[in-house]
């Protein structure tokens, strides 16, 4: 059954915005075409959850310019615990609202042609290589109606460009900061290496409108050509208001490797999507996610890897916590196509649920469409376990403390993953928030 | 006097409304070592869980006091927090808690709060528990009891007792499973905390333990019951001629706990 809601922005709008923004002309034509598709495409379908009662399409769109800051030391308090000072990024870039508010990038990546910069930048210096990637291989317009209404609304992102056998050894982070509590995020983060380049990256999405409602529809493309490696890092923190779609896909070509690790944090209802194809033969990729749900919260989240090589190398893992009336779907789809032999699948979800009233549940899927492959599943849902909590508290470890130990050591897997030391910690004392 | 009093008094413990124990009564004074035996199937490490507050045993009677405070009014962190300490004979494997993060809250759980140990103090003393007791120092970052080998578990346990420094220890069979080399390295360890301030409880059905660690006092248990106490003495008889005499002695046939009642 589609909904049919007419969508409350027009092609008069989009082009105002265009206008503003002094768009390109495919990017312009991009946006109109995508409109017009939003209204008639249908939402997306999350597995075994609900959304067509949440809020993804009206929202106040309006560009915020967030101030510009000088140096870390300019950001409120509550934002520089996100850095360790003694050891900022040497690749930075903060989108404050829809602007951006700092942006540094090292010299020598500069010079190797390194391209780190905000996507409306990029669209004008780099337009054609904008075009060439942009919602073509990894993600498509017309995928859904979000992915459709992102492409029309795109009002923020990045593009990280690394060219042919450049290796990028000190990570790119960038910091998404929605200050404002009632500006919409579509947030596009597009991701090229090219031949042989290395890079890691992370990102972190920031909100703090725990009243305030708000939508944010973010999507990321990463594309690793021949023989690249990347490793994707992200700490997704929206609060309680906002809404929110987030649509990660990578693809890999021959000999590629894309490595994800995904601290899901947000505490709003959240619909979370992690999608690799291994296109290449003997590409690999590992998805690794961690995800809390406390108060009212509903996600779902479906962490996938499509594999259409030959020889390739998929690991899914997935581990949640639930707390209070939080209901969670983990989905973890392993899928080997026609072609793929001597593929390997695996995959392991795990819940553990801290409260009687919260529900997860955690969907292990194998499509697998060849013979030579191996492939296995773990799936798991809950509660801790009464003679590990004994165990600790036999040493004087106070209850809370031995259920903190566990909870910890549950999400170490994933956590000890995330590639920069601060956003670790960062991801870490998250996780302590949400928990206590 | 010195020391910590462990008084055990008419205890029953029943798993499923099965009892297992009827009526153990024992006292461990600092500075004593005392060993219960007996076979298998006769109550012995029912008596360390149900004192330790394992969750699935039922007291149904009896009383458990330390130094006159009435431990089975305790959760199982306070009365580790008062002085008991129990190695187990399964410890549990924790993943992603790593021995040395654990043994480190574990320290800090006896202390005050704003007192927690110092990270090198803790460090330079972990090394020389760790050193002491034969341990590869790795074992310290790995995951708790993860992968760990039967002897890497006894003698893991034997490193939170060096560094917990309880003032009452209950060891369940925790020369299970070990080759002679590890029980000796175990032994030692135990024979160091030896003093007035140290009372233990020794959970065995070997006797070959006790020519490392000479007991004080002796108890035979069967049928859920201490039959009968001595000295180190004891212990030897039983290693030469076994458990029949007591049975013989005592009039009893069949010494294991009733499980099906």
């Amino acid at each position: 059954m589609t909904v049919e809601t007419k969508l409350p922005f027009d092609k008069a709008y989009i082009e105002q915005f265009s206008n503003a923004k002094n768009e390109a002309q495919w990017m312009r034509e991009l946006r109109q075409q995508a409109l017009e598709q939003a209204d008639q495409l249908e939402m997306p379908k999350p597995d075994k959850t609900k959304i067509n009662r949440w809020n993804f399409t009206e929202f106040n769109h309006e560009l915020v310019e967030g101030e510009r800051i000088s140096s870390i030391e300019d950001l409120p308090a509550d934002m520089q615990v996100y850095f360790d000072k003694e050891n900022i990024p040497e690749n930075l870039l903060i989108q404050r609202d829809h602007s951006v508010a700092y942006a540094t990038l090292s010299a020598s990546l500069q010079e190797k042609g390194v391209i780190f910069t905000d996507i409306f930048t990029a669209t004008q210096q780099h337009s054609d290589l904008v075009k060439k990637y942009y919602m073509q291989d990894a993600v498509q317009v017309d995928q859904n109606r979000l992915t459709a209404l992102h492409a029309a609304l795109m009002n923020g992102g990045i593009f990280i460009y690394i060219p042919k056998n450049v290796q990028v050894e000190e990570p790119l982070q960038a910091i998404f900061w929605q200050e404002n509590p009632q500006a919409a995020l579509v947030n596009h983060v597009l991701v090229v290496a090219e031949e042989s380049s290395s890079l890691t990256y992370v990102e972190n999405y920031i909100s703090q409108n725990a009243e305030e409602e708000t939508v944010a529809n973010v999507i990321t493309e990463v594309i690793a050509h021949d023989n690249a490696k990347i490793n994707y890092g992200a700490v997704d923190n929206f609060a309680a208001g906002t809404t929110t779609y987030v649509n990660r896909r990578g693809v890999a070509y021959r000999d590629a490797t894309i490595d994800w690790a995904l601290g899901q944090m947000n505490d709003g209802n959240t619909v979370s999507e992690n999608i690799t194809h291994l296109v290449g033969d003997n590409s690999s990729s590992e998805a690794k996610a961690v995800a809390v749900g406390r108060g009212k919260q509903t996600q779902n989240f479906t962490s996938s890897i499509v594999q259409h090589g030959k020889d390739t190398n998929g690991y899914i893992l997935q581990r949640g916590v639930m707390l209070e009336s939080s209901s969670t779907i983990f989905n973890a789809i392993g899928k080997i196509e026609h072609g793929g032999t001597r593929s390997n699948s695996e995959q392991e979800s795990r819940v553990l649920m801290l409260s009687e009233k919260a529900r997860g549940d955690a969907n292990p899927i194998l499509l697998i469409d060849e013979d030579d492959v191996t492939a296995g599943h773990a799936a798991s849902v809950g509660r801790v376990d009464p003679l590990q909590m004994y165990y600790l508290m036999s040493r004087g470890i106070t209850k809370e403390e031995a259920e903190r130990l566990v909870i910890h050591g549950f999400l170490a897997p994933v956590v000890t993953q995330l590639p920069i030391e601060s956003v670790k910690n960062q991801l870490t004392e998250v996780i302590e928030r949400k928990v206590y | 006097m010195a020391g910590s009093v462990l008084e055990i008094k008419d205890l029953h413990v029943s798993i499923e409304d099965n009892e297992i124990l009827s009526g153990v009564n024992l006292t461990i004074k600092g500075g004593e070592f005392h060993a219960v035996m007996g076979p298998n199937g006769t109550g012995k490490s029912t008596l360390a869980s149900a004192i330790m507050g394992h969750p699935k045993y039922e007291i149904t009677q009896g009383s458990v006091f330390l130094d006159g405070e009435d431990v089975l009014e305790m959760e199982v962190d306070e009365r580790a927090r008062a002085g008991l300490f129990l190695g187990m004979q399964y410890p549990s494997e924790i993943s992603g808690v790593t021995t040395s993060d654990f043994l480190r809250s574990s320290i800090n759980a006896r202390r005050e709060e704003g007192d927690e140990i110092p990270l090198m103090k803790f460090i330079k003393e972990m090394d020389a528990a760790l050193d002491y007791l034969d341990i590869d120092k790795n074992m310290a970052q790995r995951y708790l009891n993860e992968g760990f080998s039967g002897g890497e578990k006894k003698r893991n346990e034997i490193l939170q007792l060096m560094l917990l420094k309880p003032e009452i220890a209950i060891l369940d069979e925790i020369d299970s499973g070990l080759d002679i080399d590890a029980l000796k390295v175990v032994s030692k360890g135990i024979n160091k905390l030896r003093d007035e301030n140290f009372g233990c409880l020794i959970i065995t059905h070997y006797q070959r333990l006790l020519n490392y660690i000479t007991p004080d006092y002796v108890h035979i248990m069967m049928q859920g019951r201490v039959v009968k106490s001595g000295g180190p003495e004891l212990a030897k008889r039983l290693e030469a001629e076994g458990y029949e005499w007591v049975k013989e002695e005592l009039g009893i046939t069949d010494e294991t706990v009733e499980q099906n009642a």
